[in-house]
């Protein structure tokens, strides 16, 4: 009977913490050949977010090295990439799957502020 | 022809010949391989000529570069004992048919070579969108190892897999190679990719590199020639060198020395300048590979 009450208890304090977390902001991130659409993605410094990201065309990446994410997109399917950015500043993010001639300029900028 | 008791390189920077810089410090050790048969000799390496790129602003004369290149090397003399193509042999393409009409003009470019002795490998663009089909159809396996005067020579394909990735199957072909050789053998390995994180920001690595020089450090003298950023870079992973070569198409900006990896346009006031080829002495006592960077015109 004990146990059971202090297992009620844990299970609302974590029901508690989970509320008090932020829900991650969903970012949805379109490849297609040879840009991200958006290509410039505002952050807030500590502010967890999901990229949800998809392609139109064909396999790519969307890779963020400067935070050591990386997600591989596949054309009709959703990948979610999760980042909590810790820094702030402006970093690159690009598709790391050669996807054809323009892959070299595919590419997006993140910027991360205070 | 250099006087005899002279190395070749010590015999061009007396006469003042060829070499625009010389850049030493590769592997070092006793390069003690007993059985086979040592003697130093030289090699070309030639890399990113990217045959079938257009872009005026970039390279006005794209359709004679690497003939120029190849003029060039065989001007030489004496003649190397053979060739190295460290990728981006073409240009990309999405059309298959395209990618195979680029790859038989470059490889018609290449035969001109006097010196047959030629050894291919792709970059990503001649491999990435089909894995390497096209290439294998018109210069054979993308992975392979060869042996020549004492230093044996392993080619690693970090391309046909657009992901940038060796693979498990070629790094456990790797470490089954690497066994077999001594841990003082004159190794030089060969591939288009950095193995190591040059700079992630614009794709300059590989993303399994790590393993495979994981796997090459358990051996003393290993020295690795690639090619993909189009630029000198030298670099020490351990007691592994890691010397890139300039492109024979356009130039490319120093890594993070800009926002956009994008190529650097053609200076009509110095043509060919960023581009050009070298070549590369291996001497054995000690284990030493003399780098002589060469113009194309």
């Amino acid at each position: 009977m004990l146990k059971a009450a202090a297992a009620a208890a844990l299970l609302g304090l974590a029901a508690i913490g989970a509320r008090a977390q932020a829900k991650p902001r969903v970012i949805p991130i379109t490849a297609r050949k040879f840009t991200y659409e958006p290509d410039v993605v505002t952050l807030k410094q500590s502010e967890p977010v999901i990229f949800r990201l998809t392609s139109e065309d064909v396999v790519m990446g969307f890779s963020v090295p400067d935070f050591g994410i990386r997600g591989t997109i596949i054309p009709g399917q959703a990948t979610d990439v999760a980042l909590t950015p810790a820094k702030t500043g402006e970093f690159t993010f690009l598709c790391d799957v050669f996807c054809g001639t323009g892959h070299e300029e595919m590419n997006g900028t993140l910027r991360v502020v205070a | 022809m250099k006087p005899s008791g002279l190395s070749r390189r010590e015999f061009m920077k007396l006469a003042g010949l060829g070499g625009v810089v010389l850049v030493s410090g590769c592997a070092t050790g006793p390069g003690a391989t007993g059985a086979v048969a040592e003697s130093e000799f030289y090699f070309v390496q030639l890399s990113d000529p990217h045959w079938g790129f257009e872009g005026p602003d970039i390279n006005p004369d794209a359709k004679v570069t690497l003939k120029k290149a190849v003029a060039a090397v065989n001007a030489m003399s004496p003649q190397p004992d053979f060739v190295v193509f460290t990728g981006d042999l073409t240009h990309t393409t999405d059309d298959p048919k395209e990618r195979r009409r680029r790859m038989a003009e470059f490889r018609d470019i290449a035969s001109a070579l006097k010196v047959k002795d030629v050894h291919f490998m792709p970059g990503e663009h001649d491999a990435s969108l089909d894995n390497g089909k096209a290439f294998k159809e018109f210069f054979g396996a993308t992975h392979y190892t060869f042996d020549h005067k004492g230093v044996h020579f392993i080619t690693i394909d970090n391309v046909s897999d657009p992901m940038a990735s060796i693979g498990e199957e070629q790094l456990r072909w790797l470490a089954a190679d690497l066994a077999a050789q001594p841990k003082d053998a004159r190794i030089v390995v060969l591939t288009h990719r950095p193995l190591f994180d040059l700079y992630p920001q614009w794709d300059w690595a590989t993303r399994d590199g790590a393993q495979a020089i994981a796997l090459l450090q358990t051996h003393d003298n290993v020295t690795v020639f690639y090619g993909h950023i189009h630029q000198e870079n030298h670099f020490m992973t351990g007691n592994i060198a890691h010397h890139s070569a300039k492109g024979l198409m356009f130039a490319l900006p120093a890594p993070a020395s800009q926002p956009k990896r994008l190529p650097i346009p053609w200076d009509a006031s110095a043509p060919y300048k960023g581009l050009g080829w070298r070549d590369i002495e291996a001497e054995t006592t000690p284990v030493h590979y003399a780098i002589t960077e060469l113009p194309v015109a």
